[in-house]
């Protein structure tokens, strides 16, 4: 166990810094969340300044375009992007950490060459249609019907929860392709051109009053057999791919935004006045947020052990439950804080009385839906306690 | 940076597991609960895998704190943090020779020495420095009823000066490494809990079929395993910052302690709960694991002054 620093990774954090510097500034503030003919530009533009610049797909491999970089710099590379309030992977997410990975790992040569580029240059937009409205939790369910002719699938069903899908390009769909075996048998991985004929996505409003989220309505939608990924009704198998690296690394970047949100809740309680005293002197508080920065401290270190240990499978390890269960829950708790901490202020969902109440807001609702998505809290104890832990399975 | 275990680490791990199950099953435990002294046998076993000199064997606070896991596992009794800590200050610490005890100085409240019966030396650490005492003249009188069974100690009427053998830096350094000790074995506690809560849920049955099988059971063991695998990266961190002589690892360090404690703590209670009404016999081993907690966490200050040193920490880096 060594967390010593080495010489190339410190050159390697000195010049993404400096590069981060600059080009954070120069790529301006983000458009406001309703605004979607500037976001999507604005999320792809600053990708493919990343990927000019070489840190497109960090710890993608070489082959396909990415830095190949170690998993030590991977870490690196999220401390710095946190701490350079740089843009975040808005609609770049699926592409660049779901349907990339599970690409190069289960993907064609012809289907690797054709997309990875794209997503790491910006080009390309993913989504991803794996929940449907009456397959969440139990997502094996999933009803949405892929019917073979010739080499072509007959797609017919609805997906929802598809972030981005209204200005996305792509989806990594999951569809029944046997309704005859059981039901995690008979699923299979399609890689869906949304501008095909019969897809129709439409926008849903969340709680944090944009629409991030679609559902998309499929309509005797033809799908090459080409634009299969990996072997029919492997789809389950290829799905957790996807869901590994979805509730593993990918939520680094994240956990380390929790530290900065610690600093910024320390700096709003030298401002607050509670009885005449400043809320930073209140030993209650003081004692509350140094335990949750505690906290954030170990799952950062439990996130280094994982990336680490990662490095030598190349996907995440079932740990990554763990991982997504503490951060999701911690960061409500810590969400929790602030919006206490603002007192009356928290009235307003915009800037107010000097506060920054839109940031706050932003990611106390962005907290809610971290306990649900990517397999709900509930669905990750679940495989904790039966694939790690192996107790029996329940009847179900 | 490399944050896994390495071979040689691996092996002292094991090492330290097979003695610890060779020389202190849950067997052996019992027969220790009447015994008021250290077992000698028990202290040569640990001085000969080297534990009280990992420096002689080239290893830091990294591969410390993976020893003192499995020592907190299998709930080892007696001074081992102290004499630990001694090797370089009292001659004979090093090879079990000389069984050392010490007392923070800064704890307040009555002053509590366990296992004061079988200490030759004592220590005790404060602001001027790290001080010797000898155990035979200090005025102690046992504790008639220990909380842990395996931890007997002795309140001391008035800890005499005693000679002074090292200077501030000193006593932070043992200070320091000490609370990254205790929190390993801490850890090590959270670890065995959810081993005895999970072979217990497999083997117990209720309503026809195990009660692992239901949900209520199996959400309280994963909500184990969340805490204990932050335990496991907090504790290996500290460590790790430890042995970083360029690093401040008081940070690292507290909030190992914070988050080792209160997952030794929920899940030797949760081990409890799920082993039902048996849980809260004698007879089972769970109590022997939150009594230890309960003392151990103890050892070098309030749970309450790390995570206020931790939040004066964040408020200065907060600063802009």
């Amino acid at each position: 166990v060594d967390l010593r620093t080495s010489a190339e990774d410190a050159k390697f954090a000195a010049l993404l810094r400096a590069w981060l510097s600059n080009a954070v500034e120069e790529h301006g503030p983000p458009p406001r969340k309703d605004d979607w003919s500037q976001r999507r530009g604005y999320d792809t533009g600053w990708q493919r300044k990343l990927f000019e610049a070489g840190y497109g797909g960090i710890a993608w491999p070489r082959e396909y375009g990415g830095r190949g970089a170690s998993p030590v710099q991977q870490l690196i590379y999220y401390e710095e992007i946190a701490r350079a309030h740089a843009p975040h992977l808005g609609v770049n997410f699926v592409g660049l950490q779901h349907a990339g990975p599970t690409l190069f790992l289960e993907g064609t040569p012809e289907q690797k060459a054709r997309h990875l580029p794209r997503i790491l240059s910006g080009d390309d937009v993913w989504c991803s249609g794996f929940s449907e409205p009456s397959a969440g939790s139990d997502l094996a369910s999933l009803k949405t019907r892929a019917a073979k002719d010739g080499d072509e699938y007959v797609v017919t069903g609805q997906k929802i929860w598809c972030s981005y899908a209204h200005v996305a390009d792509y989806c990594q769909l999951l569809v029944r392709t046997d309704p005859n075996v059981p039901k995690h048998e008979g699923l299979t991985s399609l890689i869906l051109p949304m501008k095909l004929a019969g897809v129709e996505p439409r926008s849903l409003r969340t709680i944090e009053g944009d629409s991030e989220f679609c559902e998309v309505f499929l309509n005797e939608v033809r799908v090459p057999t080409s634009n299969r990924i990996g072997k029919e009704n492997d789809g389950w198998r290829i799905a957790n791919v996807t869901l590994r690296f979805e509730r593993g690394t990918s939520f680094a970047g994240w956990i380390y935004e929790l530290e900065e949100l610690l600093k910024e809740l320390a700096r709003i309680a030298q401002r607050v006045t509670r009885r005449g005293a400043r809320a930073s002197d209140d030993v209650a508080l003081r004692r509350e947020l140094g335990e949750l920065e505690a906290e954030v401290r170990a799952l950062w270190a439990l996130v280094k052990l994982s990336v680490c240990q990662a490095a030598e499978t190349g996907v995440p390890s079932l740990g990554s439950s763990a991982i997504k269960l503490a951060y999701s829950e911690l960061y409500q708790r810590i969400t929790d804080v602030a919006l206490r901490l603002l007192g009356r202020a928290v009235l307003g969902r915009s800037d107010l009385a000097g506060f920054p109440n839109e940031a706050l807001f932003t990611k106390t609702m962005h907290s809610l839906s971290l306990t649900i998505s990517a397999g709900s809290s509930q669905i990750q104890r679940n495989i904790i306690s039966e694939r790690i832990l192996g107790l029996p399975k329940e009847a179900r | 940076m490399d944050f896994r275990i390495g071979e040689e680490e691996e092996a002292l791990r094991r090492a330290v597991r097979a003695f610890s199950e060779r020389c202190c099953p849950v067997e052996r435990l019992k027969q220790l609960e009447r015994s008021p002294r250290v077992d000698r046998d028990l202290w040569s076993g640990l001085a000969e895998l080297g534990i009280f000199d990992l420096e002689a064997l080239g290893l830091g606070a990294s591969e410390a704190v993976l020893v003192f896991a499995e020592l907190g596992r299998a709930l080892m009794p007696g001074p081992i943090v102290w004499t630990h800590l001694a090797a370089g200050l009292v001659d004979g610490a090093r090879d079990g020779r000389v069984v050392v005890q010490g007392v923070d100085r800064e704890n307040d409240g009555p002053i509590i020495a366990e296992h004061l019966e079988s200490t030759e030396v004592l220590l005790s650490i404060g602001r001027d420095g790290v001080r010797r005492h000898d155990p035979r003249a200090l005025e102690a009188r046992p504790i008639e009823a220990p909380l842990d069974p395996l931890t007997p100690a002795h309140e001391i009427a008035a800890l005499a000066s005693g000679e002074l053998i090292a200077g501030p830096e000193d006593a932070l350094r043992l200070r320091t490494t000490g609370e990254a000790l205790v929190a390993a074995q801490l850890f090590g506690i959270s670890e065995a809990t959810l081993e005895l809560a999970v072979s217990y849920a497999k083997m117990r049955e209720q309503f026809g079929r195990p009660i692992g099988s239901f949900q209520a059971i199996k959400h309280i063991a994963a909500d184990m395993f969340v805490r204990q695998e932050l335990a496991r990266a907090a504790v290996y961190a500290a460590g790790a910052t430890l042995d970083d002589s360029s690093a401040d690892a008081r940070g690292a360090v507290s909030s190992a302690l914070i988050i080792a404690a209160k997952a030794a703590d929920k899940n030797a209670r949760a081990c409890l709960q799920i082993h039902g009404g048996m849980g809260y016999t004698w007879e089972m081993p769970v109590h022997y694991f939150l009594k230890r907690t309960w003392a151990l966490r103890t050892m070098f200050g309030a749970l309450e002054d790390h995570a206020e040193s931790l939040f004066v920490t964040l408020e200065q880096t907060s600063a802009r």
